[in-house]
């Protein structure tokens, strides 16, 4: 007999709620007007409800959004290096993406291609290289970014170094003459360097480079200074991207303005940067200044774009002070005492190695944390 | 103007009501009254089937301190006591009456004294059989908060008038409408409590609002008006006392701990009117909005009035309605069920449509960082989103899952749309033993401490 009950009971439980529905257009609710064809209409189609927990509304913004407006804030970064180096540097550009491109879309998960982080692994990648690179070792340089400063740590959001580093890295320590031979700025944007054109596993040593001196390697190796207003514009010898620094800047602060970067690490960069010099130039004058140091080199595209790329940097704002302070100091000890004229590149895959624990000791105290500890004692 | 850290700037999609007077809604001709409308202990049913009930009789009785009584919105004959569709997605005890359709449903002897003269323990259980509990969505019994603890010294009442949450205006169109109302409410609030000072507290986008509290503050009564950032979760109890007075709630404590009882504007509208009219709490006003409603509005709905009788009401939903949310946006429920009852604590009904709910795919964690940046009570939400999905959750427990309150900041701002706190709500459901049993302990290693 109960269960008889409960079956009785459950059609009816069934059926009751749906009775606004058949007497839609019928009910007391009626008298204030609400009847008509609109409930009507409404009755037809009810709509088939949809279930979620809460929020049930979400912010514009996405990774891919995110991603995608980086490319874009990267376009005039590299109009202005093809304005300098020519066709070479869009070449090379491409072959670096390319190779992060291909190695993405055949091992990486289905469909990563979209969320843009690939293509700017490889644009960044051939930012930091020489306009006079064979194409092919640009191309190696992305598919080694990608596969093994990315995929191999289990894909976006895992890998620990900054993936585009990485792929340099790994160029400067198989090639360290095609990464440090740095040819003369193009005189036609038309311009294609013999070098690039090497074919795969050949050095480019028969192709006769006109090559030019980066600022860096002036100071470092020739004592000799650079005009700052040059270094500001861009039309000093270096890698694609090291050259246009204001340029760099006012695409950073767009991204910093739209929260796609955290712009309290370009900022400590910066800051410790021109302290530290500033500083030591002080104290022995032969030493170049801060200005210099801020404006040469890979710097500010090391500090907008590279440092600031969110998963290899701090997710607390504390930590991402000190992850720029660490990288400003250790770029400048590396560019005045190390081998190499250049020391951003080390000095963030240095710093990447530390976020998970800078991570760790600058997490913020729960909120009533520590009341609830004070009263505790 | 006061404010507290973190928290997030979700669109305020306030206008589509903000300036729609509160109307009435007609009787339905069916209620469904859940005896289980507030935290605590259900009602204990006090009619059954076949029973004729006059507006404002007591149905259910309250069983113990923390639970609270529920009554007849409307006269009528009990149908059935019995399981139905419940808001929170579950079936509960509930009393069904068929509503008479030629009662004047009219003004009847009062029920709840006069308040004058009433001594605070009064006050207190005349509320508690008032059946008024928190109407600003959780439905805590609102007489338990007038009655501390002994220990315990209360010297403030914060009135929230916050409203953070997207689309709901109801608390809004009570403080302009019905200003004197909350004035009256902290009042008796005050006498009960024995505290001579109160503060209100409202987002600055509702100047309307502030400016009619501010115009009837009774010149006997120190009751401040206090604007506060647009910013959610502004109306959280613990940021309401972070920004209104500087007082940090510790972890795993209530306001009173601090001196404070915190209490929805809208509660306290509704124990003045309780006061005010002689009826119970058997009505409420429901802000049913969204792009999925034909016409939105502000509305006096009788509780236990099912879903579907509001929406028809106001017109019907359009044909890319989605989704029926109870409460806002950012914490709401959605409901599966058109024939379950609006409650005491339903805020707002608010219809989404497809558009306003669109979920793009999720994507891995880029570690952004927003959700650290979004979360008012500091945790680390992408932390803990990776222990919940390794069902780590006695690892999340350490991280303090227990202090998030599930506002949504997080997963509102997560770029990559991972549903952080979407887990952490099933976290802390699958977890809620082991933390009871934990704060059991508590006390007695406190004690052993000391």
């Amino acid at each position: 007999m109960s269960a008889d009950r409960t079956g009785g009971d459950r059609e009816r439980l069934r059926g009751e709620p749906e009775r606004p529905r058949e007497t839609a257009g019928g009910g007391p609710a009626d008298g204030a007007g609400a009847g008509g064809p609109a409930t009507e209409g409404t009755d037809a189609e009810t709509p088939r409800l949809h279930l979620a927990p809460s929020p049930h509304i979400h912010s514009p913004d996405s990774t891919p959004r995110i991603m995608w407006t980086v490319v874009a804030t990267l376009v005039p970064i590299i109009g202005v290096s093809t304005w300098f180096f020519g066709l070479s540097a869009l070449l090379v550009l491409a072959s670096a993406t390319l190779g992060a491109l291909l190695v993405e879309r055949t091992l990486g998960e289905r469909g990563s291609l979209g969320d843009g982080s690939a293509v700017i692994t490889g644009l960044l990648l051939g930012l930091t290289l020489p306009a006079g690179i064979p194409l092919w070792m640009a191309f190696l340089g992305g598919a080694f970014a990608i596969g093994f400063g990315k995929l191999i740590f289990g894909g976006l959001g895992q890998n620990i170094f900054n993936p585009a580093l990485l792929g340099r890295a790994f160029l400067q320590a198989a090639f360290p003459t095609a990464l440090t031979t740095w040819p003369a700025l193009a005189e036609r944007w038309t311009n294609v360097y013999g070098s690039n054109l090497a074919l795969p596993l050949l050095s480019p040593g028969k192709v006769d480079v006109v090559t030019m001196a980066t600022p860096l390697g002036l100071m470092k190796f020739e004592h000799q200074g650079t005009d700052l207003l040059k270094l500001a514009i861009g039309n000093t010898g270096g890698s694609l991207g090291e050259t246009a620094g204001i340029l760099i800047l006012v695409c950073g602060a767009y991204l910093a303005w739209k929260n796609y970067l955290n712009w309290r690490i370009p900022v400590a960069i910066f800051s410790a940067v021109a302290a530290f010099s500033a500083l030591l130039h002080a104290l022995s004058p032969s030493l170049p200044g801060a200005p210099f140091m801020l404006l040469s080199g890979g710097l500010m595209l090391g500090a907008v774009y590279m440092a600031t790329d969110m998963v290899t940097s701090p997710v607390t704002n504390l930590g991402s002070w000190i992850f720029g302070i660490g990288i400003g100091l250790i770029t400048v000890v590396i560019r005045l005492w190390g081998g190499l004229a250049e020391g951003v590149m080390y000095s963030i895959l240095f710093m990447n190695a530390l976020v998970p624990f800078i991570d760790q000791v600058t997490r913020p105290a729960v909120f009533g944390t520590r009341a609830a500890r004070k009263e505790a004692a | 103007m006061g404010s507290f850290r973190h928290g997030v700037h979700p669109p305020e999609l306030k206008e589509l009501t903000s300036s729609l007077p509160i109307r009435r809604m007609p009787f339905p001709e069916l209620l469904a009254i859940p005896l289980r409308q507030h935290a605590g202990a259900p009602a204990r049913a006090l009619v059954k089937r076949g029973d004729r009930v006059e507006r404002g009789d007591k149905v259910g009785q309250a069983v113990g301190f923390i639970s609270s009584s529920v009554h007849a919105s409307a006269a009528g004959t009990v149908r059935d006591v019995r399981l139905w569709p419940h808001p929170d997605g579950s079936m509960a005890e509930t009393v069904v009456i068929d509503v008479d359709p030629v009662s004047p449903q009219g003004l009847r002897p009062r029920i709840v004294p006069e308040w004058a003269g009433l001594t605070p323990e009064q006050v207190v259980a005349a509320i508690q059989d008032a059946g008024v509990v928190g109407l600003g969505g959780a439905a805590f019994p609102a007489h338990v908060k007038l009655a501390p603890p002994p220990d315990t010294h209360v010297d403030v009442i914060v009135a929230n008038g916050a409203e953070c949450e997207p689309y709901l205006t109801s608390d809004h169109r009570t403080m302009v409408e019905y200003p004197e109302r909350v004035h009256f409410g902290l009042r008796i609030m005050m006498h009960a409590l024995g505290v001579d000072r109160a503060i209100i507290g409202v987002e600055a986008n509702k100047p309307d609002a502030i400016e009619a509290l501010r115009s009837t503050v009774p010149e006997d009564l120190d009751i401040q008006i206090e604007g506060l950032r647009v910013k959610y979760p502004q109306g959280a109890e613990k940021m309401m006392l972070e920004s209104l007075l500087g007082r940090r709630v510790p972890s795993g404590k209530l306001p009173m701990h601090v001196g404070a009882v915190v209490q929805n504007v809208g509660s306290i509208a509704a124990i003045a009117e309780v006061f005010e009219t002689g009826y119970p709490l058997i009505e409420r006003i429901v802000t049913v909005t969204g792009p999925g409603i034909r016409r939105p509005a502000n509305l006096i709905v009788p509780v236990g009035t099912r879903i579907a009788d509001v929406l028809e009401f106001c017109g019907g939903m359009t044909p890319d309605a989605e989704r029926i949310v109870f409460g806002g946006p950012m914490m709401g429920n959605a409901q599966p069920e058109p024939g379950a009852p609006v409650l005491k604590g339903t805020t707002g009904i608010v219809v989404l449509t497809g558009e306003a709910i669109a979920r793009e795919r999720e994507l891995a964690c880029i570690r952004c960082g927003r959700c650290l940046e979004a979360c008012p009570v500091f945790l680390d939400p992408a932390d803990l989103g990776r222990l919940a999905r390794a069902g780590r959750y006695d690892e999340m427990l350490e991280m303090h899952l227990s202090d998030c309150m599930l506002c949504g900041s997080c997963s509102y701002v997560c770029p990559s749309h991972i549903p952080l706190s979407q887990m952490f709500g099933l976290a802390k459901s699958m977890t809620r033993k082991v933390e009871r049993r934990r704060k059991e302990e508590e006390p007695s290693a406190a004690g052993a401490a000391a």
